[in-house]
């Protein structure tokens, strides 16, 4: 068995929320965005994770790489706690796990030229190379990302969404980074677009030997991309399985209802969908449900699951629920209520 | 009589970089009661379009064509005219309901002010009337809450209390501008199925206006699709995604992943859709098109029937396409 590229134990993030008119003694509300997630990603595996707007998918990625302050483990590659280390530390591993990042735009500096833009990592990471070496490099990667080289002296405003996307994905790898992390990368984009970048994004996955993180709300592009899907609800896992096990035979009655909301193109098997409607919202963060945080929109929940907390079960085919199932029972369930 | 008849409506707009041709020459018409779906991506005019009907365009915009409402013109209508048919029998749902809400206003002050403004009632009973429609719209407690700020809703209950206030003069048509695309699937399942539920409730048309095919499939019983502000194709609902007759719609049904199939490799339509501020001729697809030949790059065919209730324009035969 190999060893896994990065190990997540019990990872959570808690963010302190201070109200006007605290006085300095008082108690900050805690909101706990990401609550004891676990997982391990293996070298070239894609691992996505969906969930509604809110759940702490992005917060969950940006925790490892510390853009936001997280506690727990996370083991890169058997040995570093990326965690632990201090700010000058983490440095040296950024080169090794980079981000692409959800508005293609929003994340380029427009007063940069394509060419500096995507030469800039290496000049962080690898201030050695000659300006003749970067410049070398800069263009076999935009040539690689289907962009082409004699537009290095571009500006963003220039490129469409999905090219400015080619670019920012141009500069995650410039560095040679062993993990990629995707937050949203599609979702901007149109369709027709859409399908070029999740396909630019398989093929430099599979020909690099990358490991990605797929985070994305459309559960129709993770399931194409990912080899192991994680489902968060309220900062907590829900479910994980491969990615055929999860879309085929979801087990968790959030997982179900999510993947019944998503809309098929096709109208016969559309209308033929069993929809399993969740009333009302997403909890408040700040005081999530006792016992199970998808209680209160689930339709198998019992007393049981107010009081205790689902232990989620390690695995191949992992679920949080006190009464998992195939969807034959949430059906019943529905129809009962 | 039909109850909206478009015909070759043409949107352009004047900017220092030139004159943008954002829509040009539809045609469609909508009975009571139907459903209609325009389907296109970014900047193929499909927002705008609806914007013309209901005299809405930004002020370098023109509209030329005609558009009869009930047999009557409403294409640049002077404000006496459409006025009153706003709201009243037209009524539109905007995508970002956080900012077509007015956030200084109560949900009960701004939903009441349509119905003493359109249909003359007293303060209270517009409130009630109010009160009555978001519950229809099922917003818990909707008398608890209508003294609520927007910003103290969630994303989909704003979307609601959208729906519900476009529904107060009970219009006759509803013209939904991606009323999903900022909400989660989750939510945006429960708004899909509550507008399919209204449509029949209250026996309005209603036109969708979206960039998702997964959400047409489910609503809507014809179908346009626009690209570079041209229809493409123009179809009822099932055969448009078992037989698309146009290189475009068959490559945007290609290209989108499905939840419910394994994932090969997707087929992706290469290159970006068209630059509107370029002046263009011929096929705004053909530079993407597989089929394109030379001819298509200096004109397009014309709308054409090909069977019954399905209209295509392209240059190549269904043939050639084959």
């Amino acid at each position: 068995m190999t060893e896994p590229l990065l190990r997540v134990e019990d990872l959570r993030v808690t963010f302190e929320l201070k109200r006007a008119g605290d006085m300095p003694w008082t108690q900050p509300r805690l909101l706990h965005a990401v609550s004891g997630v676990n997982f391990e990603l293996f070298p070239g595996e894609t691992l996505g994770i969906v969930g509604e707007s809110g759940c702490g998918k992005s917060t969950l990625a940006r925790a490892l790489i510390q853009m936001v302050p997280g506690t727990g483990k996370a083991i890169w590659q058997g040995k570093t706690d990326l965690l632990e280390l201090s700010r000058r530390e983490m440095l040296k591993y950024r080169a090794d796990i980079q981000m692409v990042f959800q508005d293609p735009l929003a994340s380029l500096n427009p007063r940069m030229t394509v060419g500096q833009i995507i030469a800039e990592p290496l000049k962080t990471h690898k201030p050695d190379l000659s300006g003749e070496e970067v410049k070398t490099r800069v263009k076999k990667m935009m040539d690689r990302v289907g962009l082409l080289p004699n537009q290095i002296n571009r500006y963003p405003h220039e490129f469409s969404g999905g090219q400015c996307q080619r670019i920012g994905i141009a500069r995650a790898l410039i560095v040679e980074p062993k993990l990629l992390i995707c937050d949203e990368p599609v979702s901007a984009l149109d369709v027709s677009i859409q399908a070029q970048v999740i396909n630019l994004l398989a093929e430099l996955q599979r020909d690099l030997g990358l490991a990605m993180i797929f985070i994305a709300h459309d559960l129709s592009v993770v399931k194409h991309i990912s080899d192991r899907v994680m489902v968060l609800y309220l900062g907590r896992e829900m479910e994980m399985a491969t990615s055929r096990d999860l879309y085929s035979d979801p087990q968790h009655p959030y997982t179900q209802a999510l993947l019944s909301a998503v809309p098929i193109p096709d109208p016969v098997a559309e209308r033929a969908k069993v929809m399993i409607p969740l009333d009302g919202d997403l909890p408040s963060p700040l005081a999530p449900p006792s016992g199970c945080v998808f209680r209160t929109r689930c339709p198998r929940a019992e007393a049981r699951c107010a009081e205790k907390v689902p232990e989620f079960t390690h695995g191949a085919h992992g679920v949080a629920c006190h009464f998992p199932g195939p969807l034959i029972g949430a059906k019943k369930a529905v129809e009962r209520a | 009589m039909a109850l909206l008849e478009v015909r070759d409506l043409g949107v352009s707009f004047a900017t220092p970089d030139g004159t943008v041709n954002a829509v040009n020459g539809v045609n469609f018409t909508l009975e009571k009661g139907e459903t209609l779906g325009i389907v296109g991506e970014s900047g193929s005019g499909k927002s705008q379009l609806s914007f013309a009907i209901m005299g809405l365009l930004a002020k370098n915009g023109t509209a030329t064509g005609s558009v009869k409402f009930s047999g009557k013109e409403i294409l640049n209508a002077p404000p006496h005219v459409i006025n009153p048919i706003r709201a009243n029998q037209i009524a539109m749902v905007f995508q970002d309901p956080m900012t077509s809400l007015n956030p200084y206003m109560r949900v009960a002050d701004q939903m009441a002010e349509v119905l003493t403004h359109h249909k003359g009632m007293g303060k209270a009973e517009a409130v009630a009337e109010s009160i009555r429609m978001l519950d229809a719209v099922k917003i818990p407690d909707a008398k608890g809450r209508v003294g609520l700020y927007p910003h103290e809703f969630s994303g989909g209950m704003r979307q609601r209390v959208m729906i519900a206030m476009s529904l107060l003069c009970r219009p006759e048509l509803l013209i939904a501008d991606e009323p999903t695309t900022a909400l989660d699937v989750t939510v945006q399942a429960q708004i899909m199925a509550l507008l399919s539920e209204l449509q029949r409730d209250f026996g309005m048309a209603t036109i969708l206006i979206t960039h998702d095919l997964g959400v047409v499939a489910g609503f809507c019983e014809d179908v346009l699709v626009l690209y570079g502000g041209q229809v493409m194709e123009q179809s009822p609902v099932d055969p448009l995604f078992t037989t698309p007759a146009h290189p475009y719609s068959r490559g945007l049904l290609r290209a989108i992943p499905r939840v419910d199939q394994e994932g090969e490799e997707l087929d992706s339509i290469p290159g970006s859709p068209p630059n509107m501020t370029q002046a263009q001729t011929g096929c705004p697809f053909a530079p993407r098109c597989d089929f394109a030949r030379e001819d298509c790059l200096d004109h397009l065919a014309p709308l054409a029937q090909f069977a019954p209730d399905r209209w295509r324009a392209c240059n190549r035969t269904l043939e050639e396409l084959a």
